[in-house]
């Protein structure tokens, strides 16, 4: 797993959201993706940075939740399709679930803590879901 | 300055509501503008009419209703998040068949692009609660 720590400044989007809860444990997941979307279908260039336990949506062969919950894996899926493709996930938080980066359902960047303090500083408006 | 809070938190289930109120009065008292808050996620819940907490309680519906009263604060509740957890109003009520509705007035409900549209358009943006 490659580790960036300097984020490419010029590359970054117009809004930062921020992503720390899991798919499964409640609703918070998704409505901080659908704030997303709403940016990106209003025309906003939008990064995502999963975090914490928001990394775990990052997790291949994810079905339905057991409690009939949707999940977020088909809204993750549809990111590219809302021009959503500077995706970032906290490298330590990825460790914390022996998760790496090479293998996630979509393509993401993993940011050490300098990175993460990068992204939030080179973002005009970040929103922490 | 022109400011506007996003806000996620119930009232009395997390601190984030009563933080956010009290930054709203503060942001104000400083001479500065704000513009609206966003509720969001179970912010939702702030919007509440018939939320009753006992009178010895901040009076968190009450506080916003003041802002908005003495700002001219726009309060703004997310219609999806708002619907899926009980917060309606009468026009949603009624297009849905429900027999009563919800939402406190001044609070309107609104779509996610106007929380975009604020973090775009105002110089800051504040969560609380996430």
């Amino acid at each position: 797993m490659t580790v960036t720590t300097s984020v490419d400044e010029g590359a970054a989007g117009e809004l930062l959201v921020i992503l720390r809860h899991g798919p499964h444990s409640g609703i918070a997941l998704k409505e901080g993706l659908d704030a997303a979307l709403v940016a990106a279908a209003f025309g906003r260039r939008v990064s995502l940075l999963f975090m914490g336990s928001g990394v775990a949506a990052l997790m291949p062969g994810q079905g339905k939740g057991p409690l009939d919950q949707k999940g977020t894996l088909p809204t993750l899926d549809m990111l590219e399709m809302y021009d959503i493709d500077r995706c970032y996930a906290d490298s330590a938080s990825l460790e914390a679930l022996d998760m790496s980066a090479d293998a996630l359902v979509i393509d993401v960047t993993a940011v050490d803590s300098g990175g993460v303090a990068q992204l939030m500083a080179c973002h005009s408006l970040v929103m922490t879901f | 300055m022109r400011y506007a809070i996003l806000l996620l938190g119930a009232p009395y289930s997390s601190q984030a509501a009563h933080s956010a109120l009290r930054f709203a009065q503060a942001v104000i008292a400083r001479g500065h503008r704000l513009e609206a808050v966003f509720f969001y996620a179970d912010g939702v819940h702030n919007a509440a009419s018939l939320a009753t907490p006992p009178q010895d309680e901040p009076q968190i519906v009450d506080g916003w209703v003041d802002l908005q009263r003495d700002h001219d604060v726009r309060l703004e509740v997310c219609i999806a998040a708002a619907l899926r957890r009980g917060i309606i109003d009468a026009a949603e009520a009624a297009r849905h068949g429900k027999d009563g509705h919800s939402l406190a007035p001044p609070f309107t409900l609104t779509g996610l692009g106007q929380l975009i549209d604020l973090g775009v358009d105002c110089d800051r943006l504040i969560t609380f609660g996430a």
